[in-house]
């Protein structure tokens, strides 16, 4: 059980079911913007704006926490700009909880000319060729200017296929990464600094990170490094054998994760939240997410189908429009785009909805079970590595 | 307005006595073509009046001078259910283009339940016009058989048949009659102009013809399309012609573009609408510009479309001209600057090098990519109760257009849309008052 953070009321969290037989839980997270119930999906919002979708829709479908990048936002419209604003949260006119990223991943992943020192992560700007200097106490200045309700750490990223001694160097730079950041966050009172647990497919190395880490008062963990391409069989090995680490009394966050199954074993193994731009993504590229998996209505064989997108699903796209009209607008349409983000959204929330019921009711198990079973058909079908996870804590899929 | 004879209901009409649980009126079939014109007033030309008996129910109305919601594929661009839901005074009718529709034929006569359902409006009314005003149609390809309609895969010629099909697996509530208007691309000869007429004529008879035997169209209103270019006696004979035929309204068509003097164009709009029975609407597509809205309002048109905001969203602008005919002493304050920053449109240094303006810009809009929109946290209007000005800052709109969200799409429409609403709102109401000579004033002074 670790001690609360003394790092002031910016965070709470209460453990409100376990499941009795996997790592499974439902938590209450207290946060500047209101409280998160979890297991959470955060959509993710890259520049300031969900995508097409309003923040009155985006609330509606009762959304209480979402991502903005730094990376983006810090390039523009620039931070001294969402200063003026208020924050993020004027500036996009979010009432809920915002979750920031250091900047340092989109800087790794989207600019080919970037240098990682012991300072910081050196880049040129793609918009006006200006060189910068990424440092932790940089990514926190502007996370402290953006005002997110949680911000995260600079960390060294390295991408999950990588091997050798640079993953090891990333690893306890980012430890020492995190004790700059924790040193340069301005309101610790009102933003709540999540640390980044590194140390790539090394059960070794991502247990030394975790026993550093662990050691520094820092409300909340991420589990970093992971769903970038790795073997799926390492990845929640790291993931189960992060949470084994991890205090009971602070969340767990996941990055980069929100595939249905993913998600799903993911709170088994313990996770708390999740962020992930493929549902918005996905639904920019026609396609639906159903239980079944997913309904690409940009194919010739929905023209006619006038059933919606999936008949247990409530939300607005649902009630009101067929298979057959999104296949209709999808060609010349940007709102085609827009419905099936919000049904994507909406998607991922009742996913985790239903989670969450089943973990306070005690049915976990029995909620696993029947979601494999939609969303594959028959047992062959299961992908191994989630057969393999899930009876690692105890969830056996017969 | 008179009750066309019917040989049976129609199908859909069934439907609507099932969801409204009504007995079994004989009328019933005839509910559409039940709608009413009452005009309240005419001053100057300008016809101020109320349509009703409009829909399935026949239970909604419209106000004159009144505008169409513009729609794309059958939808408002950029707008869900849930955002067109936050737009104060959306038209009750919806209009509908064929070109955007054409190619969903197939899909809706299997559908069989009308376009409205199939669109997620099942309670609106809808006018299905053939052409989108949004995008104007390559001259010359029509003939005394068919007219071209440029759908997303291209050109596509209807014959009445074709076009009266369509229409049966539309349903819609008005229709705009298969006509030959392409006499807007320079100068038309008078053997052209004749030709439009004739040929309008001869689509009006054969459609109508059709209609009789179909069904599905008993209820739905056929609005007949006055040609003929800039030939006076062709638009006159046009317009004695169609008024001649059960039609339920009458679309002045060939006003649009610049190629026609502005002068001629409203000689002939006025000199058409006085052949033109009083009891029946009198549409224009194309024309949205805010003073020539007012000047067709004077010759005698009633009924706009909105693809004008649509434009103005397309291009990153919102809408920022006062219509405001009556304002209280401080709000004139705020207006006054409302139309200074409406007037330096374009002319500005301050316009990002990137973003280039789109000379279509009028004075009515603002383009909000300009670079002096960065770090103005006002509304897009002062005093706007639209969603994105209660919410939002230029500033954000801003950010928006320059990192190409699609957010920027939605809240401009939102705005646009009401803004657009609003000033036919404002142009009712200063009918009623009296006070249109001051609106004008305040519109024109804009225009320059
Ligand atoms: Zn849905
Ligand atoms: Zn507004």
């Amino acid at each position: 059980m670790a001690a609360p953070s003394s790092r002031g009321p910016a965070l709470s969290l209460r453990v409100v079911a376990e499941c009795g037989l996997s790592k499974a839980r439902a938590c209450e997270l207290r946060l500047p913007h209101g409280p998160v119930l979890s297991p959470v999906f955060m959509p993710v919002g890259t520049q300031g704006t969900m995508k097409g979708i309003t923040a009155r829709q985006l609330e509606g479908l009762g959304c209480r926490i979402c991502l903005g990048n730094t990376y983006h936002l810090g390039m523009r419209p620039g931070p001294e700009l969402i200063k003026q604003a208020n924050g993020l949260h004027g500036f996009m006119n979010w009432q809920q909880n915002l979750l920031t990223d250091s900047g340092g991943f989109q800087m790794v992943s989207l600019v080919e000319l970037s240098e990682v020192t012991e300072e910081g992560v050196r880049f040129q700007s793609p918009y006006n060729g200006e060189e910068i200097l990424l440092t932790p106490e940089k990514s926190i200045e502007i996370q402290n200017t953006l005002g997110s309700d949680i911000m995260m750490q600079l960390d060294d990223v390295v991408s999950s296929t990588v091997t050798g001694p640079r993953v090891e160097e990333a690893m306890y730079r980012s430890i020492r990464w995190l004790d700059r950041c924790i040193a340069a966050n301005s309101k610790p009172d009102e933003q709540n600094l999540f640390a980044i647990i590194q140390g790539g497919l090394d059960p070794a190395l991502r247990t030394k990170c975790l026993e550093e880490m662990t050691q520094r008062d820092v409300p909340g963990f991420a589990i970093g490094g992971l769903s970038g391409g790795e073997a799926k069989d390492h990845f929640w090995r790291m993931v189960t054998l992060s949470t084994d680490h991890l205090p009971r009394g602070k969340p767990r966050y996941l990055m980069g994760v929100g595939y249905a199954t993913d998600l799903v074993v993911c709170v088994a193994l313990g996770c708390d939240m999740f962020d992930c731009v493929f549902p918005t993504r996905t639904a920019r590229f026609g396609s639906a997410l159903v239980p079944w998996g997913s309904l690409p209505v940009k194919n010739k064989q929905f023209a006619k189908d006038f059933r919606p997108i999936d008949e247990n699903c409530d939300c607005p796209t649902c009630r009101r429009y067929s298979r057959a009209f999104l296949h209709a607008l999808v060609r010349s349409e940007t709102v085609a785009m827009h419905l099936l983000t919000v049904h994507n959204i909406a998607y991922q929330l009742n996913l985790m909805r239903s989670i969450r019921e089943s973990i306070v009711e005690q049915r976990f198990p029995q909620f696993v079970r029947d979601f494999m079973r939609t969303m594959y058909g028959s047992q062959e079908r299961y992908p191994p590595w989630a057969v393999e996870a899930l009876a690692s804590v105890n969830i056996t899929l017969e | 307005m008179t009750c066309r004879t019917l040989s049976r209901p129609g199908k859909r009409d069934a439907h609507a006595r099932e969801a409204a649980g009504a007995s079994q009126d004989v009328d019933t079939a005839c509910q559409l073509t039940r709608m009413k014109l009452s005009l309240s007033k005419v001053v100057s030309g300008c016809r101020l009046g109320t349509l009703t008996n409009l829909g399935k129910n026949g239970v909604q109305t419209m106000e004159l001078p009144g505008c169409l919601l513009y729609t794309k594929t059958g939808s408002p661009p950029h707008l869900t259910h849930d955002t067109l839901q936050a737009i104060k005074g959306v038209p009750a009718i919806v209009q509908l283009t064929l070109s955007t529709l054409v190619e969903l034929h197939e899909v809706l006569e299997e559908y069989k339940e009308g376009i409205g359902k199939f669109i997620g409006m099942p309670e609106s009314v809808l006018y299905c016009s053939l052409h989108d005003p949004g995008s104007p149609c390559p001259p010359g390809y029509n003939n005394n058989k068919t007219v071209s309609i440029w759908g997303y895969g291209g050109r596509m010629e209807m014959t009445a048949s074709k076009f009266m099909s369509m229409q049966r697996a539309l349903q819609p509530d008005w229709f705009q009659c298969l006509s030959d208007g392409d006499t807007i691309s320079g100068e038309t000869s008078r053997k052209r102009a004749k030709k439009s007429v004739d040929r309008s004529l001869f689509f009006l008879d054969e459609c109508l013809q059709l209609q009789e035997k179909s069904p599905e169209l008993q209820d739905s209103v056929m609005v007949g399309v006055i040609e003929g270019g800039d030939m006076l006696e062709e638009r006159l004979r046009s317009a004695r012609e169609t008024a001649k035929r059960p039609v339920g309204g009458f679309l002045l068509d060939g006003f649009q573009g610049q190629a026609m003097a502005k002068e001629t164009k409203l000689k002939l709009m006025a000199s058409v609408t006085a052949e033109l029975p009083e009891d029946k609407p009198r549409l224009i597509h194309g024309i949205g510009k805010p003073d020539e809205v007012l000047e067709c309002i004077e010759r005698g048109v009633d009924m706009f479309e909105s693809s004008f905001p649509y434009q103005v969203t397309e291009r990153g602008c919102a809408l920022s001209f006062s219509y405001d005919y009556n304002p209280d002493p401080e709000a004139a304050v705020i207006k006054q600057n409302g139309i200074q920053d409406a007037g330096k449109n374009g002319t500005e240094k301050g316009i990002n090098e990137t973003s280039k303006a789109d000379p279509e810009i009028t004075s009515f809009e603002i383009f909000l990519k300009e670079k002096r929109y960065r770090d103005d946290f006002g509304p897009l209007v002062h005093g706007c109760t639209c969603y994105c000005c209660r919410n939002h800052s230029r500033a954000y709109v801003h950010h928006l257009l320059v990192t190409n969200e699609l957010l920027a799409g939605v809240l401009l429409m939102m705005h646009n849309f009401q803004h657009y609403f609003s000033f036919f709102h404002s142009i009712r109401d200063a009918l009623r008052d009296d006070r249109l000579d001051q609106l004008k004033k305040l519109i024109f002074r804009q225009a320059l």
